[in-house]
């Protein structure tokens, strides 16, 4: 269609082009045109974090990002935390302190928990709670979410 | 956790991590939006602009003209209404039919090659409505003379007969026990208060989709995020006039529920532009529509009445309670009227309760329904009686809880239960042994009460030569229950839970299996595991026999998971571990499947009970939790970490409710605060760690005292922090939520 135009990031460190809509948001383009489907939707207006993304080094909700914006950017999603072997400890940390009940808000959170670990390996509970309040959880209460991102702070996963 | 006395379980009580863990950490689990189909088209819905508005025409030629749609769909392509009187799927409800009552009820629905085509399609649906006057407070559609939504309606009175002139009230309920009358003549004092509480949404934060794909044989494919894959595909099979035979439901994750994914709202209308576009049609909500037109739970105006002699003893309990049902019958004012004095053991009881219809979205069960308001109403007034009494307010409940034995007025008679020991629990705890002190703090607590429900379950579980067990159920997990099941099954099978695979499958994979909802899952999975696992045992005890060539009733199979013989001719013990057996299966016969088809009744109700501080800031009416404390008797805790989780989660969700979340209407009957910014939902950072006690009272009607843990935890917080806030600055807050306006209204000095 006339109005597409083709977006080329590094998505997960994959070079990849992604043919968007020019109102698509960077949301609709990672889930659509990238098949980054660990992204997910939960208000699509920046105020629930299920949408969490890396962009060049920052926190974004992708939803609040236009796609077209993205050109040459670096993007880290969910699928992108772990490495070919292992989980990423706070992956590790989220199922051993059972800090997921359904898990839709889960990837929002481990990227979001993993921007502030790389930025403050040593977090407080406030420093955490602080950091995580643009994520929703409706499951769990965030008691054992707070208790998996100390964990992998800690290093005892 | 304290706990009576238990079996040594091995898998029971213990914290592996869940099956279904790795994929929703790394992004691969699949919800329902994530389904991506060869040749799927997005789609769109169109919403009732208007509170009240009679239907004249519908026109959507133009729609249909746009480029790039593909279809148009009303309730005009509904072959038959026969879903309308569901509760999960209302064909009306679903599609408007005569009219709209409320805004955002859906009115067409679009599919096109884009999502922004088809949301742009629905701007040329000419819909031509009569606005009608709407009525959006529940006791103003009570009074004469109060626009009436269904001119059909009468109400359904308790003693079975019916009214005979239209009305909102769809019906009144009464239960009664002994002689109120009586008992409030006999009380020392008496107290009587009114409150109220506003609609409130589930939350979930994963927006209702459904995908479906009517092929050119007339059999429907539905994959949503849904609590029950057999309520849909019953709904919708009703709706459409199909045979049941011709849908199926596949299982797809659900980010959460909360009993707001009962009801279906995008499956028809999906399966309706499927038929007509032949290609899969996706349909997704936006947050606006979740808050707008999917199931709330009721606000509701409380009379609350309660008469007690001089040493604390209850000698009557009154209670008047008027639910908001939205746009159709069906609130649910029925568990509200029999939970309100759940707790507690009084002669004399007189409840009455009334569904009434107005002009908000239908309301859809959420967590222990109908219960956090009426039981709130009850804590609040008991909270007083201990005050005005001079008695510590735990104390005061202990004397009056009901214990095995106590009748309900709705004639419910209880087997053993775990009020007592929650009760004492929280007596117990370091939170309410340690002193609490500093200017506008205060400390609350409350009870609650949940039934907890049983009904059907099936599954199968497949020995493997491996000794691994794939286990196949139809009921959706929607926080762990893929966990208990499997770890059920292998304490039966005296196996490890890593050995049992956990799968839930598709509608004609699996025998009917009844909705996850009513903190069922646990209890009845459970059962339904426990039953194929002696399945199992007893298949595997006639194998061993043909192996060891004796009779049946000489081989065992022992909780540990060894099967035991007779010994061989050489007096030597012959046995066979359950892996060793199972290696045997392919050359003596065959593999092995336990099958299990349970219903059970045996359901054991929950109570709870918690502990909050809190600090009121005067000068902004906000209220801060500083310490709380969730006491509840779960029966058995199969998974510990995920009992914590459920009392952390509904602790919390009980918290929003109490605090901040409300529907604020303007005058024309529009939610004004339709985003997760406005409808404030508890953040990371409004709550402190929720501590957990658990209490095990084994249920003696489940193999391993399961009772079902995830409804009551939300029933206490808010007369918990009423009665905390009260503590704290001396006012009683008799309307929820007790926001920082609510507050600042009575902290303020006035003005005028
Ligand atoms: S979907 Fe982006 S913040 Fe909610
Ligand atoms: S685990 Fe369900 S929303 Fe967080």
């Amino acid at each position: 269609m006339s109005d597409k135009i083709i977006v080329s990031a590094t998505i997960n460190d994959e070079p990849t082009d992604m043919l968007v809509s020019q109102r698509d948001s960077l949301l609709e383009a990672l889930r659509a045109a990238a098949g980054a489907l660990g992204v997910k939707e939960g208000c699509n207006d920046g105020n629930c974090g299920a949408c969490s993304v890396m962009l060049d080094g920052r926190l974004v909700n992708s939803c609040l990002v236009m796609a077209a914006e993205v050109e040459g950017s670096e993007i880290t999603t969910v699928e992108g935390i772990a490495d070919a072997d292992h989980l990423h400890p706070l992956q590790q940390a989220f199922l051993e302190e059972a800090a997921l009940q359904c898990g839709i808000c889960t990837p929002g959170f481990l990227v979001a928990a993993k921007a502030l670990l790389d930025e403050n390996p040593d977090p407080s509970e406030h420093e955490i709670r602080y950091w995580l309040a643009g994520n929703l959880c409706r499951c769990t209460g965030y008691d054992k979410i707070v208790r998996a991102v100390q964990q992998a702070a800690a290093g005892t996963t | 956790m304290v706990t009576t006395e238990k079996p040594d379980y091995k898998v029971v009580g213990t914290r592996p991590i869940r099956h279904d863990g790795v994929d929703k950490v790394i992004g691969r689990a699949e919800y329902g939006a994530d389904i991506r189909l060869p040749g799927m088209l997005p789609g769109a819905v169109l919403r009732s602009p208007h509170a009240h508005a009679r239907i004249l025409g519908i026109d959507t030629s133009r729609a249909e003209a746009h480029p790039g749609v593909r279809a148009v769909v009303t309730s005009a392509d509904f072959p038959s209404r026969q879903g309308e009187e569901g509760e999960v799927g209302r064909a009306d409800n679903v599609l408007a039919h005569d009219k709209v009552l409320y805004v955002g009820h859906a009115v067409a629905a679009v599919a096109a090659v884009d999502l922004h085509t088809a949301e742009d399609a629905l701007d040329l649906i000419d819909v031509q409505y009569e606005v009608l006057p709407h009525v959006m407070d529940v006791r103003d559609a009570m009074l004469d003379g109060a626009p009436i939504l269904d001119e059909k309606l009468r109400t359904a009175n308790p003693d079975g007969s019916q009214g005979d002139t239209p009305t909102n009230v769809a019906q009144h309920i009464r239960y009664e026990k002994g002689d109120v009358e009586a008992g409030f003549a006999a009380a020392d004092l008496v107290i009587e208060r009114e409150y109220g509480t506003t609609m409130a949404h589930q939350g979930y934060i994963e927006p209702h989709n459904s995908t479906a794909y009517w092929s050119k044989d007339d059999e429907v494919t539905i994959w949503t995020s849904t609590q029950g894959l057999f309520a849909v595909r019953d709904a919708v099979a009703g709706m459409l006039g199909l045979p049941v035979k011709s849908v199926k439901v596949e299982p797809v994750e659900i980010g959460g529920g909360f009993g707001g994914k009962i009801p279906d709202y995008l499956s028809a209308p999906a399966a309706l532009l499927s038929r007509k576009t032949g290609k899969p049609v996706q349909l997704t909500m936006s947050r606006k529509d979740v808050l707008e037109a999917t199931g709330p739970t009721s606000g509701t105006h409380l009379r609350v009445k309660i008469g007690a002699k001089r040493d604390g003893t209850f000698t009557a309990m009154q209670a008047w309670m008027a639910y908001e049902a939205g746009g159709y019958p069906g609130s649910p004012m029925g568990a509200g009227t029999m939970c309100v004095f759940a707790p507690y053991d009084c002669e004399n009881q007189l409840i009455d309760g009334y569904d009434v219809i107005l002009n908000k979205p239908k309301t859809a069960a959420y967590r222990a329904p109908g219960a956090p308001a009426s039981e709130y109403g009850a804590e609040c007034v008991i909270d007083e009686l201990a005050e005005a009494l001079d008695r510590d307010p735990l104390e005061l409940r202990m004397q009056n809880s009901a214990t095995e034995g106590t009748q309900r007025a709705d004639g419910f008679t209880y087997g053993p239960i775990g009020h007592e020991e929650c009760l004492q629990a929280a007596q117990d705890s370091p939170h309410y042994q340690s002193e609490l002190s500093g200017a506008n703090r205060g400390r609350g607590v409350a009870s609650g009460f949940w039934f907890n429900i049983g009904f059907e379950t099936s599954m199968a579980a497949q020995v493997q030569a491996d000794g691994t067990v794939p286990l196949v159920m139809g009921a959706v997990d929607i926080g762990g229950s893929r966990a208990s099941a499997a770890m059920q099954l292998a304490e039966a099978l005296g196996i490890a839970a890593e050995d049992v695979k956990p799968h839930i499958v598709d509608t004609d994979s699996v025998g009917f299996t009844f909705l996850t909802g009513g903190s069922r899952t646990a209890f009845a999975n459970g059962w339904a595991a426990y039953e194929c696992a002696m399945d199992i045992r007893r298949q595997l005890e006639e194998r061993a026999a043909t192996i060891w060539d004796c009779a049946g009733e000489d081989v065992s199979y022992g909780d540990d998971g060894v099967i035991r013989g007779p010994n061989d001719e050489d007096g030597a013990a012959q046995e066979f571990s359950f892996k060793e057996l199972a290696a045997e299966l392919p050359n003596t016969g065959g593999g092995i499947v336990g099958r299990a088809d349970v219903s059970k009744t045996s359901h054991g109700p929950a109570f709870a009970t918690h502990i909050v501080d809190v600090e009121v800031d005067p000068e902004t009416g906000k209220v801060e939790i500083l310490r709380y404390t969730a006491i509840q008797d779960a029966g058995t805790a199969i998974h510990p970490s995920y009992v914590e989780g459920q009392m952390q989660g509904g602790a919390s969700q009980g918290i929003g409710m109490a605090l901040n979340e409300e529907y604020i209407w303007d005058e024309k009957g529009r939610m004004v605060n339709s985003s997760l910014l406005d409808y404030r939902m508890p953040t990371a950072l409004d709550l402190p760690m929720i501590d957990t006690i658990i209490v095990e009272v084994p249920n003696p009607g489940h193999p391993y005292g399961v009772r079902g843990v995830g409804e009551v935890p939300i029933v206490p917080p808010a007369p918990a922090l009423h009665a905390a806030i009260y503590d704290a600055i001396g006012e009683r807050m008799r309307m929820l939520p007790m926001s920082p306006t609510r507050i600042l209204e009575r902290t303020l000095p006035d003005d005028d």
